[in-house]
């Protein structure tokens, strides 16, 4: 069986590209892209919701 | 009725005053002359339903009042000298953010810790100009034990009414005397109280220009939620940068004040029309005044006596039509000379304007004063 | 899964105005869900702040928000909840508005056990005019008015309040962000003065001066610095040294000031 993703949103117009949700995700599923954080791996991605909790910018959504 | 009449002192007039207006929230830091106040609202607030709170210093009694005032309470606080000073930040947050509210100064020697316990007038400056930036201001200055009554109830409407801070500033004398007082009946004199809005939650504003220049207020925990703060702000109550709007809101806050003068200033005249000689004078010095007015008229010299009511903002339209029939103006006051400049600015060189000036803790008696007259005659 | 900020929020007021990095938003998040948990209803709530960065906090709250003078918020909010004792009343601001200029007005706070929580976001310094040291900047560290170290010795916010009488006290960080509403749902609902320190980060005019490459390194020391108040019991001193505690530090049962002073009124009118 085909394990479901979660989904991550990141609102480009809230993200400052602080670093925070790249650096803390335990899965390395997320990356800068520019100035703004993008996801990178999202089969890696546990649902821990640390980049959401952490983002100080309300940018990070993860739901599913 | 025998209760209705009490021998009473200035500042216990004061807070029965407040009482009889409304007010349930009290919150102040002890000081001379001025303790007798918060005493009595001690006393009183809790039988009524109150709260009454001794803060930590006169800056955190004059912030507990105005968070007080926000949630609909009509809120007091009472000081002197130093403490007025202390409070001047918190005043200027309450005029920028139009909370009610009414704060009493009782007049002492200063600056600085000065003479706790001697009579002074030298406060009114402060009262006018005390916090910085541009600022309406009104300031109630009664010169009896019955007037502190009356004027602490005039007080709190007038601050309901144009949602502004309203100082009224006894002298020591007037604050620490002693007078036969009748207690209005209730419903004797006008009680206002604030205007709420009358449009809904969503629509509200919390300085709506579409009601006027006196937005109504919503009171926190009724069901309306707005922001307050102490920055520029826009009519939504959101800080702005934006010029115009900053521009506007202040000339507004000016506006409501200055286009209301005629209901706000009060004064009284006595043996003006046909006078040569004008006296200028308010609190105790005026009562002082009246005496060598009357004094001056048995010795053949037509005086009379102007006296202050309301110092702010200053009767300047009386004033000026006084100094088309007066020869000159006295103004006896116990500073070293603040309501003169006023009085100055109003005369515009019409007539010769001279004052009293005693800082030394002894009042301006009536002889000083009947000498003056007669000086300048 | 994924919390719904937007409840909350004020329309059209985000993006804040905080630098990227800064913790203010990571805390203003954790209030949200803390108020979430609580369902608090927000007609009856007051959110109040004095001046800083951290005091912009209520406007972007969709509460009755007062933003207040500085060091001056806990004053204001004890006027609200004495007048409207039925309203929920928090406090928000950083180290310098709460323990400099607001230190008095915090301590007697903690005195009376005035019922209300007050959230400190300690940076260690004056964010909003431009880094210069508060009461909290560590001794030795750098700050635009202590160009050659801090020569001042720091407060503890904690031991403070908990010295001062207030009867919860709590400490977080911004790095620990899951635990920030724990700790604030706890205040909150505990009756009586309530103080949540959140130690935080202020990259542009902390970090900057005291060689923190990036915001990642500063909560990398917010990370190793915390160690949690329930583990420390059974750790040698030796390994304590240069940590901060975490959790609920303080929490005791003691009358509550609105109470006790209604309870005043209703003995003062049933004599008559
Ligand atoms: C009476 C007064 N003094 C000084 C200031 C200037 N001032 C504004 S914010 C601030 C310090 C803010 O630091 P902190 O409370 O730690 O909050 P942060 O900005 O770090 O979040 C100062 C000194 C002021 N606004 N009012
Ligand atoms: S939810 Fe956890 S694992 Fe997934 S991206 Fe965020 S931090 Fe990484
Ligand atoms: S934590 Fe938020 S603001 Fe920072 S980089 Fe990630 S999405 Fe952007
Ligand atoms: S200056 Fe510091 S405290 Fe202020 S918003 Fe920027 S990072 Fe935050």
């Amino acid at each position: 069986m085909e394990k479901k993703l979660p989904k991550i949103e990141i609102n480009e117009k809230y993200c400052k590209g602080c670093h925070i949700c790249v650096e803390f995700c335990p899965t390395r599923v997320l990356e800068m892209r520019g100035f703004t954080a993008a996801v990178k791996n999202l089969e890696a991605c546990i649902a821990c919701m640390q980049c959401e909790l952490r983002c100080p910018d309300f940018a990070v959504t993860v739901t599913g | 009725m025998s209760n209705r009449v009490a021998f009473l002192q200035g500042n216990e007039a004061c807070a029965h005053g407040a009482i009889y207006a409304g007010c349930r929230f009290f919150a102040g830091y002890p000081i001379t002359p001025s303790t007798e106040v918060a005493e009595v609202m001690a006393k009183e607030l809790p039988r009524v339903g109150g709260a009454f709170m001794q803060m930590e210093d006169e800056i955190a009694a004059m912030a507990a009042v105005i968070g007080a005032s926000l949630t609909g309470t009509k809120v007091l606080t009472a000081t002197s000298g130093p403490g007025f000073s202390l409070k001047q930040e918190n005043i200027g947050y309450a005029c920028i953010t139009e909370v009610p509210c009414v704060i009493v100064n009782v007049m002492r020697g200063g600056p600085s810790t000065g003479m706790p316990t001697g009579p002074s007038q030298s406060d009114v400056m402060q009262a006018r100009w005390g916090t910085h930036g541009d600022h309406p201001a009104i300031c109630l200055v009664p010169a009896s034990v019955q007037e502190l009554f009356t004027e602490t109830v005039r007080a709190f409407n007038l601050a309901e009414k144009y949602r502004t801070p309203v100082t009224v500033m006894p002298d020591e004398i007037v604050g620490h005397m002693r007078e036969r007082i009748v207690f209005p009946e209730p419903g004797e004199l006008e009680v206002i109280d604030r205007t709420g809005p009358t449009v809904g939650p969503d629509e509200y504003k919390p300085y709506d220009t579409r009601f006027g220049d006196v937005p109504p207020l919503a009171s926190f925990g009724s069901g309306y939620r707005f922001h307050v703060t102490g920055l520029n702000k826009a009519e939504d109550g959101f800080p702005t940068t934006r010029a115009e709007i900053v521009q506007a809101e202040e000339e507004r806050q000016l506006r409501k004040i200055e286009n209301a003068v005629d209901d706000i200033v009060t004064f009284e005249e006595y043996l003006l029309d046909d006078a040569e000689v004008a006296v200028v004078a308010f609190g105790s010095i005026a009562r002082s005044a009246r005496y060598a007015v009357n004094q001056a008229r048995k010795a053949g010299i037509r005086a009379g006596l102007f006296r202050i009511i309301t110092y702010w903002p200053f009767p300047e339209r009386q004033i000026r039509a006084l100094s088309e029939r007066v020869r000159a103006v006295i103004t006896p006051e116990m500073n070293l000379g603040m309501t003169v400049h006023e009085v100055r600015r109003c005369v515009e060189g019409r007539a010769p304007v001279s004052g009293i000036f005693r800082v030394d803790g002894e009042p301006i008696g009536p002889g000083a004063i009947f000498a003056a007259i007669r000086e300048v005659r | 899964m994924g919390f719904d900020y937007d409840k909350y929020i004020r329309p059209g007021k985000l993006p804040h105005i905080w630098c990227p990095g800064c913790g203010h938003g990571i805390v203003m998040k954790g209030l949200i869900r803390a108020i979430d948990a609580l369902e608090l209803d927000k007609n009856k709530t007051a959110i109040v702040s004095g001046i800083g960065c951290a005091s912009r906090l209520p406007g972007y709250m969709d509460f009755c928000t007062l933003h207040t003078t500085h060091g001056r918020a806990v004053a204001f909010a004890t006027g609200i909840k004495m007048a409207r004792p039925e309203m929920n009343v928090i406090c928000v601001g950083g180290d310098g508005d709460g323990v400099a200029i607001g230190g008095n007005h915090f301590i007697h706070a903690c005195r009376r056990n005035i019922d209300m929580t007050y959230l400190i976001m300690n940076n260690n310094i004056y964010g909003m005019t431009g880094g210069q040291f508060s009461p909290t900047t560590p001794y030795g560290a750098k700050a635009s008015t202590t160009p050659y170290g801090n020569p001042d010795p720091p407060f503890d916010i904690a031991k403070l309040a908990i010295g001062a009488g207030a009867t919860f006290v709590a400490r977080g960080t911004a790095f620990h962000a899951a635990q920030i509403d724990k700790l604030l749902a706890e205040a909150m609902r505990h009756k009586g003065f309530s103080v949540v320190e959140i130690l935080d980060s202020c990259p542009t005019t902390y970090g900057r001066r005291n060689r923190f490459k990036s915001v990642v390194e500063m909560m990398n020391q917010l990370k190793d610095m915390a160690v949690p108040v329930t583990a420390a019991d059974k750790m040698p001193a030796e390994q304590l040294r240069g940590k901060v505690l975490t959790g609920i530090l303080y929490k005791e049962s003691k009358p509550e000031y609105v109470e006790e002073y209604r309870k005043l009124v209703e003995r003062v009118r049933a004599e008559g």
